[in-house]
This record gives structure tokens, C-alpha cells and sequence, in this order.
């Protein structure tokens, strides 16, 4: 709604999609995020990266709401986020991938992606359970729509098979695919290239690109700097839950600080 | 996908077709009687099928839903003189409405934890329905419910309570299968924790587990108090020691049974637990003379240790087994 109002087409369009603002998180006597201010752009790619424990997919949580943050705002088109359940997030726009996969393995590939169409979809309980006739079109839709996707993401024949019995890189392209479905405006990808191979990281990174060219704005937790240097148009690098370091690719490859803590002088 | 469909409409005539010829064949009204029992327990069974074989969420409390069903429907037709009929809706709305606040509180709780709290619903239901004398007769119940009857037609057999149950167990098993396939259904495999959901990937899709442990519980509270009130209607007669302990676990063992995540798996279920504990009764006295009947309970014990050993998905999985697709799943 409140995007209708201030699109205004500018050519050096700023606007922050995303916006956290002195984002803290404390584990007891551990910080895991602190003190982290960035903005996220309309139509970006963004990666967060950092040593293991860097705190990033703690920063996933807190945006999607799944862990509190323990001080901070954050807004999401300029509205804050703050206090929405995760089921919320979800309705607004915001959508994610996992580190450890998290689909469905009691439903077929097809039916994974069709729950990321719930949010498009009203029957409920008696509606769904009388077959009322709007509730049979919604499924029909929900069906084509899911399909649609798994034939952009070359799934299409495995539609009706256990995820279980895709390759790994398939399941997270599949997984992918589900929070495609929900038409996120952004798009939380948590190390999409962990455990790929050269060449599915080549596809993967092409598979990106096209979603942030269909308009999606896509913040990226990658571990694999092949991808990241890749794709990236800024990239964020968080350190023991402190931001530092920010700018494009090539900025952040010759940062000093960064080379140090992460980087490895020999990159 | 259509042959799913046309899988299913097949059992369904099939299964419509056993239930209308079997009072044909057999004339034992005892038999009669079992026939009744099975088709209560296959709708309480059904209702607690899609809490816990599709949404994950255990329950040992069905027996306060059923007796919330069965008094309110005794109260409402003896003491407010209320029409049969609409006191059966009117008992189905408060068991569903009291699902929807016990739901809030006890489905906070997972695993263990929801086991005991939902056992605690079924000893208290079961206290209130003893001691609450003068509104539900104590122990000793109510007699003299009326009977139901259909335009002008007093349904006072056995058999006709017989026909009546198994076709309002057709319809609520239709509805369940329509909910199962939609996204409601989906819905609730998605959180189903221990077989395959994921609550996380749920939240992050948009879906509130929270709101559909709730409504999935409310709907079994309704299948269990519809289940009651055509229980007393049938008996006209209501006592507290209908709502006990094994009345909830009743349940829980057919749905084991026959299989979680599987509707038929709740009638077949419910089906071969009273048929085999019969037959055990029946068989046990003769077997060794002297004793009386009470060793249908060897009989549960056994069936849910070689389900559980042979059948972990239930019974519904032997046709799969059969054709060799039974390879146990992740």
C-alpha cells in the first residue's frame, strides 16, 4: 500500500526497502549482534558475510522474527517490524530460505511449494471442509502457481516426488522455490551455496540474479566468496556481531580490517 | 492426482456399500451394538487423527470432549425440554467452544507435557460430570433422554442408531478428507514436528501453528461431542463412567492402530480393536473355563506391541507392504 505512495521513480531511487537501526542481541553475557545499523536497497543483492559465529543467522532470526532482538528497530518500507509475529513478516513481505533445510518431507515436492501460497489463499476450516466452490478455485490456482514455479526452477518432473529423493542442491534450489511462492519483496537467502558444487553455485548464482531482476530485493549469508564477489552489489561484513566493513565487492576484497579478520591475506 | 481421486471415491462406495449390508448379514443385535460403539469411536478416533497424525499435537483428553457432547445434549433436551436435533448442533458448538479455551492454554505445551496437560482435561471433565449432582445426576447419571427421530419417525432400534451413526461418520470423514487435501490440510502437516513439518518453515511461509493447533483441536472436540450426544440419544441414559480414563485412550490406540496420518486408518483402526477385543472376550472363557471377560485388555496390549514392532505406519500400510512399497520412510 504505503509502496504505491512512495514510488517515485527517481532515477537514483534510495529508498531502503529494509532499514535496522542499532540492532542488539545478547545471549546472557554474549552479544550477538552489536550496535548493527545498515540499510538494505529496493532491487539489491546484499551479502552478510563473516567468520562462523559472526552472528549472521542470528541477524536472519531477528528479522524474521523468530529470535527477539534484545534492542533496536527495524523497518520494513519504512514501517517497523518490530513487534510482528514471524507468521507477520511472512504477510508483509519478507521471505526465507534456511541453513539446514527445512522443507517439508511429509508432502510432495509440489505440495511444498503450494504451502508458500497459503499467505494468497483464504479457506479455512469448515470452507476448505463443505468444498465451497471459491475454495476449489483458490486450489486449483494455488496448484498452477506452484507448478509455474517449478518449471522456472526446471523442478517441474519431480513435481509429485518426495523432496527427500531430490540431490541436495535440488532441495535447496526446491526450497528456494517456496519462498518464491509467497511473492516476497525481500528475500533472506541463509548460505544457499553451502554444500554445492562448483558448477550448482554457477547456477545458483545465475538463479539470483534473475530473481533481484524480477524485482526482488535479496539480503545473502554466504560463506562461499566465488558467489558472493559474484553477485553481489554491496556486501556487509559482520565480525563477533560488530559490522566491519561495508561497500561493493572490490571495496571490501582490498579492505585491510576485513583481509584480517576473515578474509586471509592470501585472497 | 486423479487416481488419487478415484482411489478414493471407490473406498468411499465400497466402505458405504460394508456399512449398509452389514446389519443384512449379521443379526446379533450384541453385534448391532458393537457396530455403534465402532462407529463412536471411529469419529472421536477421526477427530483426534487430524490433531495428532496430521498436526502432531497428542491428546488425551477426547473423552472430556465427548462427555462435554453427551451431558450437554442430556441437559439440553431433559431440563430445558430443548429439541433433540438442535441440542445435538447446540452440544457440538459448546464441546468446540471449550476446545477453543482449553486449546489456548494446554496446546502451549508440546510433546509430554500436552500429553499430561490434555490427561488433566479428561480427570476433571470427568470429576465435574460425577460431582456436579444437580445439574448432571452424579453418578448415577440421567435416564429417560429422548430419543431422536426424523420427521415424525422415532428412531428406537439399535439398528437405526446403527445406520444413523455410520452416516454421520460418512459425511464427517468426506469433510475430513476435503480438509485433509486443502490448504488447511497442508497447513497442519506443515507443523506436524515429528513426521516431516517444520514449524519454522511454516512461520517463515506465513502459517501460525498456534492458530491451526487451535482450530484442529476445536474440530476434534467437535467430531467427539457430535460423538456423544448420538451416544446418549442412542442409550438415553448418561453416567459419568462413560467419560473415563480408557475412553480417551481408546483413541489414541485405535488411531496407532490403524495408522496416524491416515482417515481410513481411523475406522479400520477402530474396527479391528473392538472386533479383535470381542473376540478375545469371547474366546478367553472358553479357552480356560472360569474366567470372566475381562481380558479384552491382554488383547490391546498385544495389538499396540506388534502394530508398533511390525506396523509402525499402521494398518492402512499392508497394501503398500504387500505390493513392497512398505520400504519404512525417513
Amino acid at each position: 500500500m504505503s509502496r504505491v505512495a512512495d514510488s517515485k521513480e527517481s532515477p537514483m531511487d534510495v529508498t531502503p526497502i529494509l532499514e535496522v537501526r542499532d540492532f542488539h542481541k545478547a545471549f546472557g553475557g554474549l552479544v550477538a549482534i552489536n550496535r548493527l545499523s545498515f540499510k538494505a536497497n529496493q532491487g539489491e543483492i546484499l551479502a552478510i558475510i563473516g567468520p562462523n559465529g559472526a552472528g549472521k543467522t542470528t541477524l536472519f532470526n531477528m528479522i524474521n522474527r523468530f529470535q527477539p532482538a534484545s534492542g533496536g528497530e527495524i523497518l520494513f518500507e519504512g514501517k517497523s517490524i518490530k513487534e510482528l509475529s514471524p507468521a507477520r513478516v511472512a504477510a508483509v513481505g519478507i521471505a526465507r530460505t534456511f541453513q539446514i533445510l527445512q522443507l517439508f518431507s511429509n508432502m510432495s515436492v509440489v505440495e511444498n511449494v503450494m504451502v508458500g501460497r497459503h499467505l494468497r489463499s483464504k479457506g479455512g476450516m469448515l470452507a476448505t471442509g463443505l468444498r465451497m466452490p471459491f475454495t476449489r478455485r483458490e486450489e486449483r490456482n494455488m496448484f498452477d502457481a506452484a507448478m509455474g514455479k517449478l518449471t522456472m526452477m526446471d523442478l517441474k518432473k519431480e513435481a509429485f516426488s518426495s523432496p527427500l529423493s531430490l540431490p541436495y542442491g535440488r532441495q535447496k534450489t526446491l526450497e528456494i522455490a517456496r519462498a518464491l511462492a509467497t511473492e516476497p519483496k525481500l528475500l533472506l537467502l541463509d548460505e544457499p551455496a553451502g554444500g554445492l558444487s562448483t558448477q550448482e553455485i554457477e547456477q545458483l548464482a545465475q538463479l539470483i540474479k534473475r530473481i533481484r531482476d524480477g524485482g526482488i530485493t535479496i539480503l545473502l549469508v554466504e560463506h562461499r566468496m566465488e558467489l558472493v564477489m559474484g553477485i553481489a552489489d554491496r556486501v556487509i561484513v559482520l565480525n563477533y556481531g560488530s559490522k566491519i566493513g561495508e561497500g561493493t565487492p572490490a571495496e571490501i576484497q582490498s579492505n585491510e580490517e576485513v583481509i584480517n579478520a576473515y578474509l586471509g591475506v592470501e585472497f | 492426482m486423479e487416481n488419487v481421486k478415484r482411489t478414493r471415491y471407490a473406498s468411499l462406495a465400497l466402505f458405504m456399500i460394508i456399512v449398509i449390508v452389514i446389519p443384512f448379514v449379521v443379526k446379533s443385535p450384541y453385534l448391532i451394538t458393537i457396530g455403534i460403539f465402532i462407529g463412536l469411536y471411529a469419529l472421536i478416533s477421526l477427530g483426534l487423527s487430524l490433531l495428532m497424525g496430521y498436526a502432531g499435537q497428542v491428546s488425551m483428553g477426547q473423552s472430556a470432549f465427548y462427555g462435554i457432547g453427551a451431558y450437554v445434549s442430556a441437559i439440553l433436551t431433559m431440563k430445558c425440554g430443548v429439541n433433540p436435533w438442535l441440542a445435538m448442533i447446540l452440544a457440538a458448538l459448546f464441546s468446540t467452544f471449550m476446545a477453543g479455551l482449553l486449546g489456548m492454554v494446554v496446546l502451549r505445551l508440546e510433546g509430554h507435557l500436552l500429553a499430561v496437560a490434555t490427561l488433566a482435561l479428561c480427570i476433571v471433565f470427568y470429576t465435574i460430570f460425577a460431582q456436579w449432582k444437580s445439574m448432571t445426576g452424579g453418578v448415577d447419571g440421567m435416564p429417560g433422554i429422548p430419543k431422536l427421530s426424523i420427521g415424525g419417525f422415532t428412531l428406537t432400534r439399535d439398528v437405526h442408531y446403527y445406520y444413523l451413526i455410520w452416516a454421520f461418520l460418512t459425511v464427517i470423514l468426506i469433510f475430513s478428507f476435503n480438509v485433509v487435501d486443502s490448504r488447511v490440510g497442508r497447513a497442519l502437516r506443515s507443523i506436524h514436528h515429528f513426521q516431516g513439518g517444520s514449524e519454522m518453515a511454516a512461520k517463515s511461509l506465513g502459517i501460525s501453528p498456534m492458530k491451526y493447533k487451535i482450530q484442529v483441536f476445536m474440530l476434534s472436540a467437535a467430531y467427539a461431542g457430535i460423538a456423544g450426544s448420538l451416544y446418549v440419544h442412542w442409550l438415553s441414559l448418561v453416567t459419568p463412567s462413560s467419560f473415563g480414563f480408557l475412553t480417551s485412550i481408546y483413541p489414541l490406540i485405535i488411531v496407532s492402530l490403524g495408522g496416524q496420518g491416515s482417515l481410513w486408518g481411523a475406522i479400520i483402526g477402530a474396527a479391528v480393536f473392538f472386533i479383535v477385543a470381542e473376540a478375545f472376550r469371547a474366546l478367553v472363557p472358553i479357552l480356560k473355563p472360569g474366567t470372566s471377560g475381562e481380558y479384552e485388555i491382554l488383547a490391546w496390549g498385544l495389538m499396540i506391541i506388534l502394530v508398533m514392532q511390525f506396523l509402525p505406519r499402521g494398518l492402512v500400510s499392508i497394501p503398500d507392504i504387500l505390493r513392497g512399497k512398505g520400504k519404512t520412510k525417513g
